[in-house]
């Protein structure tokens, strides 16, 4: 169990949480990001990694991920420390005014203040139908590959037809006893070159490629061992299994923050537009997840929103100066 | 106009009258008529929240296109006639079709 003390605690790491670590730099506010995907920029690197965006001033044209690298480019003079791959489940308010911020993992943040960059909700795993599916969870079967090492010399069952079913299976033949990749189709649509190499690898037989068929039912003790599988010609068959890692994407859900006593306003948190706080005081809410008259859910709208929030939060952080605004040109941006 | 009859998770169903010549995707009618549908991509065929099964109409509504299939492809399962949404324009030949919500809430 991780503690750690920070003065803001932003929940998620898409590209508003990213900015918000500079303006909170700039005033000398340290952050600590947790997103519960393994990697940070939220939708831009999940959904649309290789589309250009073209409405971020100064940028006539860059991709959803250059923005995503460059953010982290500019916000590392500030140190900035991350839980990845952790949901935040539970806020709990000390007496002196500061929040506890508690991930499904245990991690406990201490902070000051705690902004909600939480976009559209939390990135969950789509859930297929097999039986017992939700028994052998962290018993065997993972949504997300973590640690690649967690899977050396184990009998690993890959499901879907995506890119990342195809990507890990590949990375995985390299590590894993055995790589089963298990898809109800018969053809691959992700990137035609990794459809290639699967199709290459089960060839020269260092993947077993299971078509048309799914996975119907897990079984096992204390953890996973057996899995079940349905062709489409409605046969039964079974193979060992220590892990089985179902990839069929993600879908956001609003999750535990919606039962925080926050404003709630269709599935996105009300907030004051004069420092986009939440009804909840020391709690901000910035970019897409907020909502106010006139909201536009944009990436500019929600850069503009992480500057007045860090202006705001400062009274929360350092109690007995008074904030005086100065343009970043006037000092330049001194790290610490 | 154009008459579709959406049938929803629940099994209800529900009709939605479109007027000819808007230039809308079915997702897009579906939003604005208050429907449950995510389209967290906005129509960009990338996220299949959109996700809907043609349960009646004319047979070529029935096959889904290539990039559509590169989406649903992706999903655990997909009904036979399974479309996305964002990628079927109304248009007047659609009149008396019957579609059936998949997409998650
Ligand atoms: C296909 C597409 C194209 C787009 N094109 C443009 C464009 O051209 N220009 C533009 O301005 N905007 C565009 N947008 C919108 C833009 O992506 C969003 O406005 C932006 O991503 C919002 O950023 P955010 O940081 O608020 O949220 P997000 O990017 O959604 O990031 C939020 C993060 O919070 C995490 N999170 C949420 N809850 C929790 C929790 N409880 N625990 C842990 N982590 C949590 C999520 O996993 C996620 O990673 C586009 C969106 C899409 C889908
Ligand atoms: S709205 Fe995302 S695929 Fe249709």
């Amino acid at each position: 169990m991780e503690h750690i003390t920070t003065d803001i605690c932003i929940i998620g790491a898409g590209p508003v949480g990213l900015f918000a670590v500079f303006e909170a730099g700039l005033l000398k506010m340290r952050c600590h990001l947790i997103d519960v995907l393994p990697q940070v920029g939220g939708q831009l690197s999940e959904i649309y990694p290789h589309k250009p965006i073209y409405d971020i001033p100064g940028y006539p044209d860059v991709t959803a991920q250059q923005l995503v690298d460059n953010l982290m480019l500019q916000i590392a003079p500030f140190h900035p420390t991350f839980s990845l791959g952790e949901r935040v489940e539970n806020l709990q308010r000390n007496e002196d005014g500061s929040y506890n911020i508690i991930t499904n993992d245990g991690t406990v943040v201490h902070c000051q203040v705690v902004v909600i960059a939480g976009g559209l909700g939390c990135f969950e795993p789509r859930k297929p139908e097999i039986d017992r599916l939700t028994d052998f969870e962290g018993k065997g079967v993972a949504y997300m590959v973590k640690n690649p090492e967690h899977f050396r010399d184990k009998k690993v069952v890959l499901a879907g037809g995506g890119d990342s079913a195809l990507d890990w299976a590949v990375f995985l033949s390299n590590v894993a006893e055995r790589v089963t990749l298990v898809h109800r189709g018969d053809t691959f649509r992700g990137a035609p070159d990794s459809a290639e190499k699967v199709f290459d690898l089960a060839r020269e037989g260092k993947i077993d490629l299971i078509l048309k068929s799914n996975v119907v039912a897990l079984t096992g003790d204390d953890r996973l061992r057996e899995i079940t599988l349905l062709d489409r010609d409605q046969q039964v068959s079974h193979i060992e299994a220590d892990h089985l890692i179902p990839l069929f994407g993600l879908s956001p859900k609003l999750g535990p923050i919606a039962d925080w006593g926050l404003n709630i306003d269709r599935s996105a948190i009300a907030v004051n537009t004069v420092d986009y706080s939440t009804n909840i005081e020391r709690i901000y809410a910035i970019g897409d997840i907020n909502t106010y008259l006139g909201k536009l859910k944009l990436i500019l709208c929600g850069f503009h929103e992480s500057a007045l929030m860090a202006q705001s939060a400062f009274k929360y952080v350092f109690p007995e100066q008074k904030l005086s605004f100065k343009y970043t040109t006037v000092y330049g941006v001194s790290a610490f | 106009m154009i008459n579709l009859t959406i049938i929803d998770r629940d099994g209800g169903s529900r009709s939605v009258e479109i007027p000819e010549g808007i230039n809308l995707s079915l997702m897009e009618v579906l939003k604005a008529s208050e429907y449950d549908i995510l389209a967290t991509c906005g129509g960009m065929a990338l996220c299949a929240t959109c996700h809907v099964q043609v349960i009646e109409g004319p047979e070529e509504y029935f096959t889904a296109t290539d990039t559509e299939l590169d989406v649903l492809d992706t999903l655990p399962y997909a009904p036979p006639a399974s479309r996305l949404a964002c990628q079927i324009r109304i248009t007047e030949d659609m009149d008396g079709m019957v579609f059936k919500l998949v997409g998650e809430e």
